[in-house]
């Protein structure tokens, strides 16, 4: 192999992530899911890798769950993300990165239609104009916040204080890395590694010193689907999606799941605690789930920032078996207490998913 | 070519996802939807290709537009750069613009999601926001939900979120004039627009089913298409 032209096949795989400065915009599902997951990754980018981010308080929803769920118009979205570039021109950032991966699909897609279809970004510069006076620049450089923990995740890694290492057998930790849909299936150049061989939570895991499972259903959804989730009537395409993938990759034995949507992780966690309870199943060693987390639960974990401050309280299957194998000292009695050790009860325990 | 087909055809969705179909499956083979529901989204592409008006007005009102769900893996699989998904999109779009979604059991649920999702962002700023989650329509978020949603006050300061307060933060209150602007961009880009068709047709559609509709998410026709099935869907 000629290596010059190897790596002249890579570089189509490779994604330009913005070195400093960025305008963080949130994710309505992690922040009602995972509220933890945000604090900490500010804290890592800058407590740890001391860099600039930035919030403006006046950007909300891009609308783009609505607009999967087909009840907001693309019209209507492509004027709510301008008003999110909006608030970016105002504050003087160009670089913007979002919390969310429906978000960074929607938008990935607007910028898109507007290199295809300029009309359209004319159009939505009236209409947000005529509703807000704003004006916009489109940002030079979007990246999902996963792809940003991707870019650091050797200084993470230099910092560690735990690694994915089983402390009993010394051998590194399988993980599954689950990529949500919209970070790289329609617009394969946004993501690191494209859409065929996506490496941003598999770069995570194997720099932190775990080894990632490969496994046939590996690139399927999760099963969220938008209306197939929200409608209780249409929940039974979900569950079956999510089994299909754990039925997958049940023989490879994961020590954990990897996700970078802020959806995935809440399906792939309460969908094991429903299998469990509607045919007895469960996925994981003795009883237990496999534990499912976010990119920034996992470096939070590597970092050694104590696992209740992450949120890991907030999954319904049980994290203690990945923080024993990592050898990861924990609080059980804390696990869940409110601000200053407040008693505010716990949840009733399911009555097959061992928690 | 008639009138449907031409307002399909304005939709920039629909000039983006459908190029140079060659008929090969490949979409019906990467797609979840298609290996649980009764789904082809070949058989989609092939009656829009066939620009039949008779054709397209079924295609409308029935549930086989409404069985994707939207994760787009066919945009990657396609050999020829079409994209099912986003076509579907364009297909919902207009089956509200024309009404004929509430001629279909998996259609007319765009009510529930309107008022679950689409309400939730002009009025609070999120897409899902945890004091809309109630846990009886949950079921399936299991015991520690329950416990997060009872005791969310608590939790969503231990998670050091800022939940309901001003400023910047995770789950901060969005500020009204936020919402104003929101609400504006609704009312000029057709936001408004199609969610009062969808509540105006899906009126019209509880009277002629004989059940009681009112504005909340308890009343009879809420209930039955945010729960029930009546007939097959699933393979």
């Amino acid at each position: 192999m000629i290596i010059e032209g190897k790596q002249r096949i890579w570089a189509d795989y490779q994604k330009e992530i913005a070195d400093d400065h960025y305008f963080y915009v949130r994710s309505c599902i992690r922040q009602n899911f995972f509220p933890a997951s945000e604090v900490t990754f500010w804290k890592i980018i800058r407590d740890y890798v001391h860099k600039d981010i930035f919030e403006n308080e006046h950007h909300s929803s891009c609308s783009g769950i609505g607009y999967h769920s087909d009840v907001v118009p693309f019209t209507t979205t492509q004027a709510v993300v301008a008003r999110q570039f909006a608030l970016m021109t105002e504050n003087g950032y160009k670089n913007l990165t979002s919390s969310c991966i429906t978000s960074f699909g929607v938008y990935s897609e607007v910028l898109e239609t507007w290199k295809n279809f300029p009309e359209e970004l004319e159009r939505t510069r009236d209409i947000l104009y005529k509703a807000t006076k704003r004006e916009f620049e489109v940002p030079e450089n979007v990246a999902h916040t996963s792809d940003l923990i991707f870019k650091y995740r050797n200084q993470i890694n230099d910092m560690a204080k735990y690694r994915l290492v089983n402390v009993k057998t010394g051998e590194p930790l399988n993980g599954v890395e689950h990529i949500g849909c919209h970070y790289a299936k329609m617009f394969p150049s946004k993501g690191v590694g494209g859409a065929e061989h996506p490496y941003v939570l598999a770069g995570m895991i194997e720099s932190w010193g775990g080894r990632v499972v490969d496994y046939p259903e590996r690139r399927a959804c999760c099963g969220f689907g938008f209306r197939q989730y929200f409608v209780q009537a249409n929940r039974g395409y979900s569950v079956a999606c999510t089994k299909r993938k754990f039925e997958s990759m049940e023989p490879y034995k994961p020590d954990f799941i990897l996700t970078n949507c802020p959806g995935c992780p809440y399906f792939l966690d309460r969908w094991q605690y429903v299998i469990a309870e509607m045919e007895g199943k469960t996925y994981g060693e003795n009883g237990y789930g496999i534990p499912v987390l976010t990119y920034e639960e996992l470096a939070g974990l590597v970092l050694g920032i104590d696992p209740w401050d992450l949120g890991l309280q907030m999954h319904q299957v049980s994290v203690e078996p990945l923080l024993d194998k990592m050898g990861i000292s924990y609080d059980p009695v804390k696990k869940y207490l409110g601000v200053d050790n407040k008693n505010i009860g716990q949840p009733t325990c399911p009555s097959v998913l061992k928690v | 070519m008639g009138k449907l087909y031409d307002m399909l055809k304005k939709d920039v969705r629909y000039q983006e996802a459908l190029k140079a179909c060659i008929n090969c499956g490949t979409c019906s083979a990467i797609c979840p939807a298609a290996s649980f529901y009764c789904y082809d989204p070949l058989e989609i592409m092939e009656i829009v290709q066939s620009q039949n008006e008779t054709q397209l007005e079924e295609l409308l009102k029935s549930d086989k537009i409404w069985y994707c769900g939207e994760c787009l893996s066919c945009s990657t699989r396609c050999p020829r750069g079409n994209t099912p998904g986003l076509l579907i999109m364009a297909l919902r779009k207009l089956s509200q613009d024309t009404g004929l979604f509430v001629e279909s059991e998996k259609g007319r649920q765009q009510l529930a999601l309107k008022r679950a999702i689409g309400d939730n962002i002009v009025r609070t700023g999120y897409c899902i926001y945890i004091d809309t989650m109630k846990p009886e329509r949950h079921p399936e978020s299991g015991p520690v939900y329950e416990w997060i949603y009872n005791n969310r006050d608590e939790v969503m300061k231990r998670m050091g979120a800022n939940y309901k307060g001003d400023g910047p933060g995770p789950m901060r209150n969005i500020p009204q004039e936020t919402l104003d602007e929101i609400k504006k961009i609704f009312d000029l880009s057709g936001g408004t627009e199609l969610f009062e068709n969808i509540e105006k047709y899906s009126e019209q559609k509880a009277k002629e089913m004989g059940l009681q509709f009112d504005e909340t998410t308890d009343c009879e026709y809420f209930n039955e298409i945010f729960t029930k099935t009546t007939k097959k869907h699933t393979l």
